[in-house]
C-alpha cells in the first residue's frame, strides 16, 4: 500500500475525474454527481491511509515522490508531506466530499461546477505537498482559475467585480513571488524548497524576499489592509465556493508563511516580525468590530475569518518575540501549533457556517439578517446546529474553535502582555458579533412569512452538519491526536528557524 | 465498580442524560425525558454522597489524577484530570442534590411548556458542566467547565427564545461574562508563563519561587507577580459571580424560568468565582493586595446590591438582588482569607436561596405567570406549604439564630471585625449595614407576597391554590437543610480541620482559626449567644421596619418614597449602570464599528486605496488613449505644439 505513489493519486483523482465528467457530463447528466462523488470519497479514503501511514515522530518528508519535471531548470515534480502538511490535506478531502454533497441541487451546468471544484481539490492538494518551490507556485497560480469561474460562473449579481478583484489581488501578491523564487534559484541554484531553507543569504536580501512573500501570503490569509477582496469574493460565490475559499484556501497563505517565510528567511522574519504581529491584531480587533457592523450573514463571517486568521499569523510569529523576552524558546512552538490548530479549526467553523448560510439561502433567497428572525420557531434542529456552530466561532471551550485561540494566547503571553491583551479581545469581540447573528436571526418571533414556511433540514443537510458538528466537537475535546501529528515538525521549526542565516 | 468509576460517572451520566433527552425528545416524550434526565442526576447525587461519605468519614485520601490527555504541545501538557478533596466533596453534592430538586420541581413547574424536553436536557448539560467545574484539577479544565455553564446559562436565559427580553438578556450575560472572562484567560497565561504548567498542585507547590517576581505592565512600573495574576484570576471570579462592576447580567437573568435561576443563579453557577478562589487559596493568600481589592468589591456588592433589593417589585428580582448581596458576603469571606466561611456560606446560601427562588417559582405558578408583588399578597391562606418555607429560607437568609444562615453571616460579619488589611474599615460597616438591608427587603417581601390584604384580581384569587406535590416536596426536602446544615456541619468544617486538605491559609492571615474559642461551647452556646448580638438586633430592626411598614402603615412606604425620591431614584435605575454600559459600551461598540466598517474598510481601503488606484490607472490609460486616437491632424497638430515648444525653449532659455 505505503508504495503506492498516495500524494500524486491524491493530486490527480479529482483531476481526472474532472476531465471525465467534462467528457461525458453534457450527455449523461445523471453521471456527473455520482462521480464526483466517487472521486472525493476515493480521495478522502486515500488520505486516511496517508494519516494511518504517517510517522508523527520524525519532521522528514514523507510519501516523498521525485521526477526531474523540467531539466534545464532543474526544476521536479517533487512531492512529500510533513506534520504541517498533512492535516491540511486531510482537511482539503473531508471539505471536498462535503462540498459535492453541499452541491448535491445544482441546477445550473452541474457538470462544469462538479469539475471546477475537484480540478480546485487536487490543486489544493498540489500546493500543501509540493517541495519544489516552482511547482508549489505552479498549483499556487493555477488554484485561481477554477476559483475564479465558480464564483464568476455561479455567482451573485455583483459577481464580476468580485471576481476581478479577487484575481488581481492574489495575482498581484504572487507576482512578487515569482520575482523572489527566482532570485532565489539564481543565488542558490535550486528550486528545492528543502535546499532553500539551507541557503544563506544576506539580511538585505532576506527582508526584501520576505516583503516579497509577504504580499503574496499576506493577500491569501488575507491580512490586514489586504483583505477587502474577501468580503466581496464570499458575498458572491455560491455556498460551496465560500466554503472551499473560507476553509481551505486560506490556509494556503498561512501554509506559505510556514513552509517559505519563516525557514527560508528567519533573520528577515526575525528583523520584521513587529510588522506581522502588528497587523495581525489589527486584524483581531479592528476586524473584529468591523464583522460587528454587517447585516450581510456572509458578509459577517467573512470578517469573521479575517480576525480569526489573525491568530494564525499571530501565532506563527511569536517565537522571536519569546526569545528576546524570555531568554528561551519555550513556547515558541505552542504559537505554531496554535496557529495550526486554528487553521484546522477554522476550516471546521468558516465550512459549516456559510454552510448554514447556504442552508437559509437555498430556501429565503437572502443573506441579509434583517431578512430573518425567529428562525428557532420553524428550524430547530437546524438552529442547534447554527448555535454550535456560533458558538465555537466564538471559540468555546469543548469546541475547536477554543483550541488554537487558546494556544496563541497563551504563548501571546509569553512575548508581550499586550500581544495576549489585545488577542484576548477576541474572548468578547467574537462572542458579540456571533451571538449577536444568532439572536437577530435565530430568537424571537418569526418575523416574516418566507420564516414561517421554512422547512427544517433535509437529509443531505444533517449528513453535513453532523460531520462538521462532529469534527468542531471532536477537535475541542481531543485535540491531541491533531498536535501530535504535528509537532515533530513544529519542534523542528522551531529549531530551524532560532538559527540564523546570516553568514 | 472502582471508585475511579463511580467518580467518573458521576459527571458522565448527567451529559448522556442530555444527550438522550436532548437528541431523542420526540422518542421518548415528555414523561421520558424527565424520567431519563432525573434518574441521570439522582445516581449522580447517590455517587457523590458516596464519594463525600468516603471523604469526610472514612478518611478517604486526595485523589488526583488525569483521565485523559487532552493535548502536549512544546512540552506543555494539557490534561483532563480530576482532584477529589473535601472541598470537590463538598461541591459535588451541593451541586447534585439542589440539581435533584430543581429537576423535580421542574416537572410542575413547566408542566405546560412546549419547550419541556429541551428545558431537561440543557439542565442535565449543566449539571455535567458544573461539575467538571468543581471536579477539575487544572485550570484548564477549570475554564471549560467555566465556560460551559455559561454557555447554558445563555441558553437557559433565553429558553423562551420568542419573548425579546429573554434574548437580550441572554446575549447580555454571555458578553458581560466574556469582559470577565477575558482576564481570567490572561490571568491562566500568566500561569502558564511563571509556573509552566496547569495543574493545580504543580502550580500551588511553585508558589514560592514566583512570589516576590515583578512584572512590568505599563512602562516601567512594576507590579507584584502574584497581585497581577489573582487579581486577572478574580476578575474571572467578578463575572461569573456577578460581582460590582461585573454585576448587570444577573438581575437581567431572571428572565429565564424560575426552576435555573435557583439552580444556576443561585445555588450554583453564580458561586462558582467563590469557588475558584478558594480552590487557589494557596495562591490568593500570596498576595494581600489582591485580597484586598477582592474585600473591597465584596463589600460594595454585599451592601449597594442588598439596597437595590428594597424597590424592586417583581418578586423574582428581590431575590436576585438578595443572591448579588450574598455573593458579595461570601466574596468579602473570601478578600478578609476566611475561605471556608465563604465556601460555608455558599453551601448554606445554595440551600436557602434556591428554596427561596423555587417558593417564589410555586407563588409565580399560582398566580399564572403574574410576579409583580403589588398585584399579590394574603396568599398564606391559599399557599401554607409555600408560605412556611419561604419564611424559612427568608429566617436563614436574615441569619436568625441556629438557621443555617446564621452560622454562615455571623462568622463572615466576625471573621471581616479580626482582620487587618486595607479595606476591613469599609467591609465591616458594610456587612454590619447589609444586615439590616437583607432582613428589610426579605421580609418585605414576605409581607407583600403572603401577608396583608389580597391585591390580586378575583380571577387569579380564585385559581389561586397551593402548588403540586412536585413542587412542594423540593421546597421541603430543601427547607431541612435551610434550618439545620448551619448547626450540624459549623464546627467540623470550619474547625474540626476537614477543608484543610484543600484551603490553605497563612497563619497570619487565618482569622477563622481565631475564632474557634466561640465554638468551645458547642454551636448551640453560639446560637444562644447569638439573640444578644449587635447583629441580631440589626436584623430585627430590619424586620421591625418591614413589619411597621408593609404589614401596619403601607402608605409610610409611599411617604418615604416621596421624601427620599431622589435615593429612590437612584435605586430604581440601579445606580445607572445599565444606562452607562448599554450607552458608552454596547452603544459606542456599534458605532465604532459602522465607523470602522464605513470609514476604514469602505472609504479608505476600498474607496481610495483599491478602487482608487484602478481609478487611477483607468484616469492614465484614459489620457494616454487620447495620445493615440488615430486621427491624422491630432499627430500633426502635437507636432507642431512640440515643435514649438522645443524652438521656444531654445530661444527662451539661451
Amino acid at each position: 500500500m505505503l508504495e503506492w505513489p498516495l500524494l500524486s493519486l491524491l493530486i490527480w483523482i479529482p483531476i481526472a475525474a474532472a476531465v471525465a465528467i467534462l467528457a461525458i457530463g453534457n450527455r449523461i447528466e445523471s453521471l456527473v454527481r455520482p462521480l464526483a462523488l466517487i472521486a472525493t470519497v476515493v480521495s478522502l479514503v486515500l488520505s486516511i491511509f496517508l494519516y494511518v501511514g504517517f510517522d508523527n515522530t520524525t519532521a522528514a518528508m514523507q510519501f516523498v515522490e521525485r521526477m526531474v519535471w523540467i531539466e534545464a531548470f532543474d526544476i521536479h515534480y517533487h512531492l512529500g508531506i510533513d506534520g504541517l502538511s498533512l492535516p491540511l490535506i486531510l482537511l482539503t478531502t473531508l471539505i471536498g466530499v462535503l462540498v459535492v454533497v453541499g452541491g448535491w441541487t445544482i441546477v445550473d451546468r452541474p457538470a462544469y461546477y462538479m469539475a471546477a471544484f475537484l480540478i480546485l481539490q487536487g490543486l489544493m492538494v498540489g500546493v500543501f505537498s509540493a517541495l519544489d518551490a516552482l511547482l508549489f507556485y505552479v498549483f499556487f497560480e493555477a488554484m485561481l482559475v477554477p476559483m475564479f469561474l465558480i464564483i464568476g460562473i455561479w455567482g451573485g449579481p455583483n459577481r464580476i467585480y468580485a471576481t476581478i478583484k479577487f484575481f488581481l489581488f492574489t495575482f498581484f501578491g504572487s507576482v512578487f513571488m515569482l520575482v523572489g523564487l527566482i532570485w532565489l534559484y539564481l543565488h542558490g541554484g535550486s528550486f528545492a524548497i528543502a535546499d532553500l531553507h539551507q541557503l544563506p543569504i544576506g539580511l538585505t536580501a532576506q527582508i526584501w524576499l520576505f516583503l516579497a512573500f509577504l504580499i503574496a501570503f499576506a493577500v491569501k490569509v488575507p491580512m490586514w489592509p489586504v483583505h477587502t477582496w474577501l468580503p466581496d469574493a464570499h458575498v458572491e460565490a455560491p455556498t460551496g465556493g465560500s466554503v472551499v475559499l473560507a476553509a481551505v484556501m486560506l490556509k494556503i497563505g498561512g501554509y506559505g508563511l510556514v513552509r517559505f517565510s519563516l525557514p527560508i528567511l528567519p533573520d528577515a522574519a526575525a528583523a520584521l516580525d513587529w510588522l506581522v504581529i502588528g497587523l495581525s491584531l489589527v486584524a483581531i480587533v479592528y476586524i473584529g468590530f468591523v464583522a460587528l457592523a454587517q447585516r450581510d450573514m456572509k458578509k459577517l463571517i467573512a470578517y469573521s475569518s479575517i480576525s480569526h486568521m489573525g491568530f494564525v499569523t499571530l501565532g506563527l510569529f511569536l517565537a522571536f518575540a519569546i526569545a528576546r523576552n524570555t531568554g528561551e524558546v519555550s513556547g515558541a512552538g505552542l504559537g505554531i501549533s496554535g496557529a495550526m490548530v486554528q487553521m484546522i479549526s477554522h476550516g471546521f467553523i468558516s465550512g459549516a457556517m456559510f454552510l448554514a448560510v447556504g442552508v437559509l439561502y437555498d430556501r429565503v433567497h437572502s443573506r441579509q439578517i434583517g431578512d430573518y428572525g425567529g428562525v428557532a420557531n420553524t428550524m430547530p434542529w437546524f438552529a442547534m446546529f447554527a448555535v454550535l456552530f456560533f458558538m465555537a466561532n466564538s471559540g468555546l471551550p469543548g469546541t475547536s474553535g477554543f483550541v488554537g485561540e487558546f494556544m496563541v494566547i497563551i504563548a501571546a503571553f509569553k512575548a508581550n502582555f499586550w500581544f495576549a491583551f489585545l488577542a484576548g479581545t477576541t474572548l468578547i469581540l467574537g462572542a458579540a458579533y456571533s451571538l449577536w447573528l444568532v439572536k437577530r436571526v435565530f430568537y424571537g418571533n418569526v418575523a416574516n412569512d418566507a420564516v414561517a414556511a421554512l422547512s427544517d433540514l433535509t437529509r443531505r443537510e444533517w449528513f453535513l452538519m453532523v460531520v462538521l458538528a462532529a469534527f468542531v466537537l471532536g477537535v475541542g475535546i481531543w485535540p491531541f491526536p491533531l498536535i501530535e501529528m504535528m509537532e515533530a515538525s513544529v519542534q523542528n521549526l522551531v529549531e530551524h528557524i532560532m538559527q540564523s542565516k546570516l553568514s | 465498580m472502582s471508585i475511579e468509576t463511580i467518580i467518573l460517572l458521576i459527571p458522565l451520566l448527567p451529559l448522556a442524560g442530555c444527550l438522550v433527552a436532548g437528541l431523542f425528545r420526540h422518542q421518548i416524550g415528555r414523561a421520558g425525558a424527565h424520567w431519563v434526565t432525573i434518574v441521570a442526576v439522582a445516581l449522580s447525587f447517590v455517587f457523590s454522597a458516596y464519594i463525600a461519605w468516603e471523604v469526610f468519614f472514612n478518611d478517604l485520601p486526595v485523589l488526583n489524577y488525569s483521565v485523559y490527555t487532552w493535548a502536549i504541545a512544546d512540552g506543555l501538557r494539557f490534561e483532563i484530570g480530576f482532584l477529589i478533596d473535601s472541598l470537590t466533596a463538598l461541591m459535588m453534592v451541593v451541586v447534585t442534590f439542589v440539581s435533584l430538586m430543581v429537576h423535580i420541581y421542574t416537572i410542575g413547574y413547566m408542566a405546560d411548556d412546549d419547550g419541556y424536553q429541551r428545558f431537561f436536557a440543557y439542565i442535565n448539560l449543566f449539571t455535567f458542566a458544573m461539575l467538571m467545574l468543581v471536579m477539575a484539577n487544572n485550570f484548564l479544565q477549570l475554564f471549560f467547565g467555566w465556560e460551559a455553564v455559561g454557555v447554558v446559562s445563555y441558553l437557559l436565559i433565553g429558553f423562551w427564545f420568542k419573548k425579546d427580553s429573554a434574548v437580550r438578556a441572554n446575549l447580555k450575560a454571555f458578553l458581560v461574562n466574556r469582559v470577565g472572562d477575558f482576564g481570567f484567560l490572561l490571568g491562566i497565561a500568566a500561569v502558564v508563563m511563571y509556573f509552566g504548567s496547569l495543574d493545580y498542585y504543580e502550580v500551588f507547590g511553585r508558589v514560592e519561587q514566583v512570589e516576590g517576581q515583578t512584572i512590568s505592565i505599563f512602562g516601567a512600573t512594576e507590579w507584584q507577580l502574584m497581585t497581577f495574576i489573582c487579581i486577572c484570576l478574580f476578575i474571572g471570579a467578578m463575572g461569573k459571580s456577578a460581582q460590582v462592576p461585573l454585576h448587570v447580567w444577573l438581575p437581567d437573568s431572571m428572565e429565564g424560568p424560575t426552576p435555573i435561576s435557583a439552580l444556576i443563579h443561585a445555588a450554583t453557577m453564580v458561586t462558582a468565582g467563590i469557588f475558584m478562589v478558594a480552590r487557589l487559596s494557596p495562591m490568593f493568600e500570596a498576595s494581600v493586595t489582591a485580597l484586598s481589592f477582592i474585600l473591597v468589591i465584596g463589600a460594595i456588592t454585599a451592601l449597594f446590591m442588598g439596597l437595590i433589593g428594597i424597590v424592586q417589585n417583581d418578586i423574582k428580582r428581590v431575590v436576585a438582588y438578595s443572591t448579588l448581596s450574598q455573593l458579595g458576603y461570601m466574596t468579602v469571606a473570601l478578600g478578609v482569607s476566611a475561605y471556608s466561611v465563604a465556601i460555608f456560606h455558599l453551601m448554606t446560601h445554595a440551600f436557602f436561596k434556591a428554596l427561596l427562588f423555587l417558593a417564589a417559582g410555586s407563588v409565580i405558578i399560582a398566580l399564572h405567570h403574574k410576579q409583580d408583588m403589588r398585584e399579590m399578597g394574603g396568599l398564606a391562606k391559599y399557599m401554607p406549604i409555600t408560605t412556611a418555607t419561604a419564611w424559612l429560607g427568608s429566617l436563614a437568609l436574615i441569619g436568625f439564630p441556629f438557621f443555617s444562615g446564621f452560622y454562615s453571616k455571623d462568622l463572615i460579619i466576625e471573621a471581616v471585625k479580626l482582620a487587618e488589611r486595607p479595606g476591613v474599615g469599609f467591609a465591616t460597616f458594610a456587612v454590619y449595614a447589609g444586615v439590616v438591608v437583607t432582613a428589610l427587603y426579605s421580609f418585605r417581601m414576605l409581607y407583600l407576597a403572603f401577608h396583608g390584604p389580597t391585591r390580586m384580581d378575583e380571577k387569579t384569587r380564585s385559581h389561586a391554590h397551593e402548588s403540586p406535590l412536585v413542587v412542594t416536596i423540593p421546597l421541603i426536602l430543601l427547607a431541612i437543610p435551610s434550618v439545620v446544615i448551619g448547626y450540624f456541619t459549623v464546627v467540623p468544617l470550619l474547625f474540626g480541620g476537614v477543608l484543610a486538605d484543600a484551603i490553605i491559609v497563612r497563619e497570619a492571615n487565618d482569622v477563622v482559626a481565631r475564632l474557634a474559642y466561640k465554638f468551645d461551647n458547642g454551636p448551640f452556646a453560639f446560637g444562644l449567644h447569638g439573640f444578644v448580638t449587635p447583629v441580631f438586633w440589626l436584623a430585627m430592626l430590619g424586620v421591625g421596619l418591614a413589619t411597621w411598614i408593609y404589614l401596619f402603615q403601607p402608605h409610610v412606604a409611599d411617604l418615604v418614597k416621596a421624601r427620599l425620591l431622589l435615593v429612590w431614584k437612584v435605586l430604581d435605575r440601579k445606580y445607572g449602570f445599565d444606562e452607562l454600559y448599554q450607552n458608552v459600551f454596547a452603544g459606542g461598540g456599534l458605532k465604532l464599528a459602522s465607523g470602522l466598517s464605513r470609514g476604514g474598510d469602505a472609504t479608505v481601503i476600498d474607496g481610495w486605496i483599491v478602487n482608487g488606484s484602478a481609478r487611477l490607472i483607468a484616469l492614465w490609460s484614459g489620457l494616454l488613449r487620447n495620445l493615440q486616437s488615430g486621427l491624422l491632424f491630432h499627430y500633426a497638430f502635437a507636432m507642431i505644439i512640440g515643435l514649438v515648444a522645443i524652438v521656444a525653449s531654445f530661444v527662451l532659455l539661451r
